[in-house]
């Protein structure tokens, strides 16, 4: 089993006056996944309280809670030692807590005014007094030092100055806590330390501040007090100042990543797959794959790396005929599949297993097992009618390969946690009888113990002859995985690295090839900062 | 949990199958209290001269919910069903009355009446073949598409005889298309054809859901398309399928209609879309895809059916049946959104009890 982590255990139950807000055992489930398992969360009155997690480990979820935009599963919130039930947005606004969410919340049809005072006009007598809301939105863009004219609609600012709106409505409230949710992530360095000055500020005042980003030395440095969680569970709280980076990530990591991956070796056979300069060209010029061409062999795990945007995932809709209109040479065994849609070439032994489960995997609405099905219903065919027989030995068959957790396979497919979801969708592949997987980060948002399954399928499969391409965004992964990587930037392959010779520096400098070459003029976003450091 | 020993059981009824029986409930228990309430009220009601009456009025909208069910498991909507009744209707008038006129010729050709029916059958396929194109080729929305279909298809069939009615659609026998009024009139073991015809095509409809690829596509479709097209279903052809389905289904009608008239009126069927679409729902269907049954549409069809022709039996006024019938639909979605978020609430629970004490690995 995992290493016992640790875990500072909050003080015993009680009012401390120093503790503000208190998330007490909060549990939230969603449909397949536990965001939140019995978490308790102590927030210390005016000070900056960060709270820090990979992706997916329940961050946003709780924040979520706290303010009120959603209601635990089971657990308690208590504001000043007492209960509260939030039961929406309005209930926490009225007890002085705001948010500033993660993902921007204004309505661009409307002026930055009417935003900021959204749901809280001042309206003495039923009609909005909008001298005085101007003249208060102004001092409030005053006192983040912007200078945005509080009649330009919302969605005519670029982001970072959407991102001050958003802040600038927080502060309209008259909040003692305030939750920002990754304030920074659209910000510049320059309107970074204007918003670093206000929270420091605000503190002053007696306001606390939860906060949440992933930029660490950001939060050692605005940061009090630190909290870490990992796959929906609290595993460690500190005092800001006894601890240093290093010790964050390996909080927020925990295991040992190398411990995930299984691979046996085995023998590589003959070419399977011919791909030649396959190509699909951009809407509005130029290409999103541009002459791809490679060979993949029998036994081989052929891994993809590539940054966003690169063309992993098109290559791979590519080779599973989803895009007709890519032109180039694929041959499977000899056999060419240029003209053939994606029931053929799964006919032919191509299947892919999509990057996002939810929309491109799985059908909601449809029981585990006829998801299992969907792809290979001929299977089951006598005549014109399915064999329920047949079926449910293929899918008990899989549920068993798998080690796919269900209590029954009739049961609704969105029932399932993420992990189990994604075996659900590979079960559904492999019932293809393919004799080439596309896997498209097919460890995307699962728990680890679902990752370290999903690469001993992987490697399975590989031993049992069957070609793969996969494609991954985590260098580990793919480095681990792999018996060759190909780097894929801007749509072209920048680098080819045999398993022997790859190492992290070299995927992320291929990667980044495409776009040094490309690279006439920095992207606005740099610029912009540039400029703000300089004033 | 002994997850692995009881993964799939293989026959009786499974939780999820139970508990869908009693979503489904709401209107199975809607048809049970009318049919009581009615009964008690109206001493004639459970009679069964009155039951067959029941059954046969109910055929005209089952036959016609059963074809839309498809296209709503799809996710779409099929709003031009009433037209193609009326000019299904009309065509089958047209070539029993006046026949086939080819070319300049002068020629008359008068089909014989199985070929009438084929011919009125295959051209409500035709026009439902005409939406899935334009729905699948040049992706309106169906709603659009098929409201579009409703006026031309109700105008193409006024045309056919400038508005006026076919009368008499007796044929003559030395044409040899006589017998069509057989559809509408006769009876086999004592039933009409009409209830035998609907009864058949539950239950082709409810093997075709159930048992082939091509209902497994439908549900996959609707529930999510984008999947299923990388799964390798072809959304379109299925897409196209289903218009076509429930063109035919229409087509049915029309003719059934006809031949109990023994007359083709170009109005008929005027507003059969509007309680078609009201059946499905009743039955459980989603009208967002994905969801439903043609066991559910048969009960939703029925609970129509009962509810009008047991108003009808207490001498109701035609306004109250109307507001009736509008408040038991929404009624019965009420509670069925009611009992879906119970369900919702309770599974979500379940879930967060097993994976905050997760079973012991193996």
């Amino acid at each position: 089993m995992n290493p016992e982590p640790q875990v500072t255990t909050p003080t015993a139950p009680g009012p401390d006056p120093d503790v503000v807000m208190r998330a007490e055992g909060v549990t939230k489930v969603f449909p397949g996944t536990t965001a939140l398992d019995d978490v308790t969360l102590d927030v210390h009155r005016a000070m900056v309280n960060v709270l820090i997690g990979e992706n997916g480990a329940g961050k946003s979820t709780l924040m979520k809670i706290l303010a009120g935009v959603e209601q635990p599963t089971s657990g308690r919130v208590l504001l000043d030692g007492e209960e509260v039930r939030l039961a929406s947005r309005l209930d926490a606004a009225r007890l002085g807590i705001g948010i500033i969410y993660q993902e921007l919340n204004l309505c661009p049809n409307l002026s930055v005014v009417d935003n900021i005072f959204l749901a809280r006009e001042v309206a003495p007598r039923g009609v909005i007094d909008r001298r005085r809301q101007r003249a208060h939105a102004r001092s409030l863009i005053e006192r983040l030092e912007q200078r945005i004219d509080p009649d330009t609609q919302v969605g005519m600012l670029r982001v970072g100055q959407q991102q001050i709106v958003e802040i600038a409505r927080a502060l309209a409230e008259d909040v003692r806590v305030l939750i920002m949710d990754e304030p920074t992530s659209a910000l510049s360095a320059a309107e970074t330390e204007v918003l670093f000055r206000i929270i420091r500020d605000l503190k002053a005042h007696g306001v606390t501040i939860i906060y949440i980003s992933h930029k660490l030395d950001e939060l050692l440095g605005i940061g009090d007090r630190i909290t870490v969680l990992r796959d929906g569970r609290m595993v460690a709280h500190a005092d800001a100042g006894d601890v240093d980076v290093s010790w964050i990530i390996g909080q927020m990591v925990g295991r040992d990543p190398s411990a995930l991956f299984t691979r046996t070796d085995h023998p590589i056979g003959e070419i399977r797959l011919r791909v030649r300069d396959v190509t699909l060209p951009r809407v509005g010029g130029g290409f999103l794959l541009d002459h791809v061409s490679f060979d993949l062999h029998a036994g081989e795990i052929l891994g993809i790396y590539g940054l966003m945007g690169a063309g992993r995932t098109e290559l791979l809709e590519c080779l599973a005929g989803v895009r007709p209109e890519s032109t180039g040479e694929v041959r499977l065994d000899g056999l060419r599949l240029d003209e053939a849609d994606v029931a053929d070439r799964i006919e032919a032994g191509i299947v892919l297993v999509p990057e996002d489960r939810q929309s491109d995997g799985l059908v909601p609405t449809l029981s585990v097992a006829h998801n299992m099905l969907l792809a290979s219903l001929k299977r089951y065919l006598r005549r014109f009618w399915l064999v329920p027989e047949w079926e449910r030995q293929a899918v008990e068959r899989y549920i068993g390969d798998l080690s796919i957790r269900v209590s029954s396979a009739d049961q609704p497919i969105s029932s399932l946690s993420g992990g189990n979801q994604q075996k659900v969708v590979v079960a559904k592949g492999l019932m293809t009888a393919p004799r080439i997987l596309l896997l498209d980060e097919p460890t995307r948002g699962i728990d680890v113990g679902a990752k370290s399954e999903i690469f001993q399928i992987m490697s399975r499969l590989a031993e049992g002859g069957y070609g793969i391409v996969f494609v991954s965004s985590e260098l580990k992964e793919v480095m681990a995985m792999s018996d060759r990587v190909l780097v894929l930037s801007k749509g072209a392959i920048a680098a080819q690295f045999e398993r022997d010779q790859v190492t992290e520096e070299h995927l992320v400098a291929a990667s980044a090839a495409g776009y040094l070459r490309a690279a006439a003029a920095p992207a606005p976003g740099s610029a912009l900062a540039a400029v703000g450091v300089a004033r | 949990m002994t997850a692995r020993a009881q993964a799939i059981r293989p026959r009786g009824l499974t939780r999820t199958e139970v508990a869908q029986v009693l979503l489904r409930g709401t209107a199975l228990i809607a048809l049970a209290v009318m049919v009581v309430v009615f009964g008690a009220l109206s001493p004639t009601f459970l009679q069964l001269t009155n039951l067959e009456i029941l059954a046969k009025q109910t055929a005209i909208n089952a036959i016609l919910a059963i074809g839309m069910t498809f296209v709503i498991l799809t996710g779409g909507i099929d709003l031009s069903v009433g037209s193609i009744v009326g000019l299904t209707a009309m065509i089958a008038g047209l070539l029993i009355n006046e026949g086939l006129q080819i070319g300049a010729l002068g020629v008359i050709v008068y089909p014989h009446t199985w070929m009438v029916m084929v011919i009125a059958l295959v051209a409500g396929a035709l026009v439902g073949a005409i939406n899935g194109l334009i729905i699948t080729r040049f992706s309106v929305a169906p709603f659009i598409a098929t409201l579009g279909m409703l006026y031309v298809a109700r105008g193409a069939a006024g045309l056919l005889n400038n508005g006026n009615t076919f009368p008499n659609l007796v044929g003559r026998p030395e044409l040899g298309n006589t017998g069509f009024a057989e559809l509408g009139a006769g009876e086999l073991l004592g039933v009409s054809w009409a209830i035998w015809i609907m009864g058949a095509l539950a239950l082709v409809a409810w093997f075709v859901t159930s048992l082939t690829p091509f209902g497994r596509a439908v549900y996959a479709v609707g529930g999510n398309q984008r999947s299923a097209e990388l799964s390798g279903i072809r959304v379109d052809r299925t897409k196209l399928v289903v218009y076509m389905i429930s063109g035919l289904c229409a087509a049915t009608v029309g003719l059934i209609i006809a031949s109990q008239l023994v007359a083709a009126h170009p109005a008929t069927g005027e507003f059969f879309e509007l309680n078609a679409i009201a059946a499905v729902v009743l039955g459980g269907t989603s009208l967002s895809g994905g969801r439903g049954t043609i066991v559910g549409t048969m009960i939703g069809a029925f609970v129509i059916g009962v509810l009008t022709v047991g108003l009808n039996q207490l001498g109701v006024s035609s306004f109250w049946q109307l507001i009736v019938k509008g408040s038991v639909i929404v009624l019965a979605l009420v509670l069925d959104q009611l009992q879906v978020r119970v369900q919702r609430r309770i599974a979500l629970q379940q879930q967060a009890h097993a994976d905050v004490a997760p079973a012991p690995a193996g």
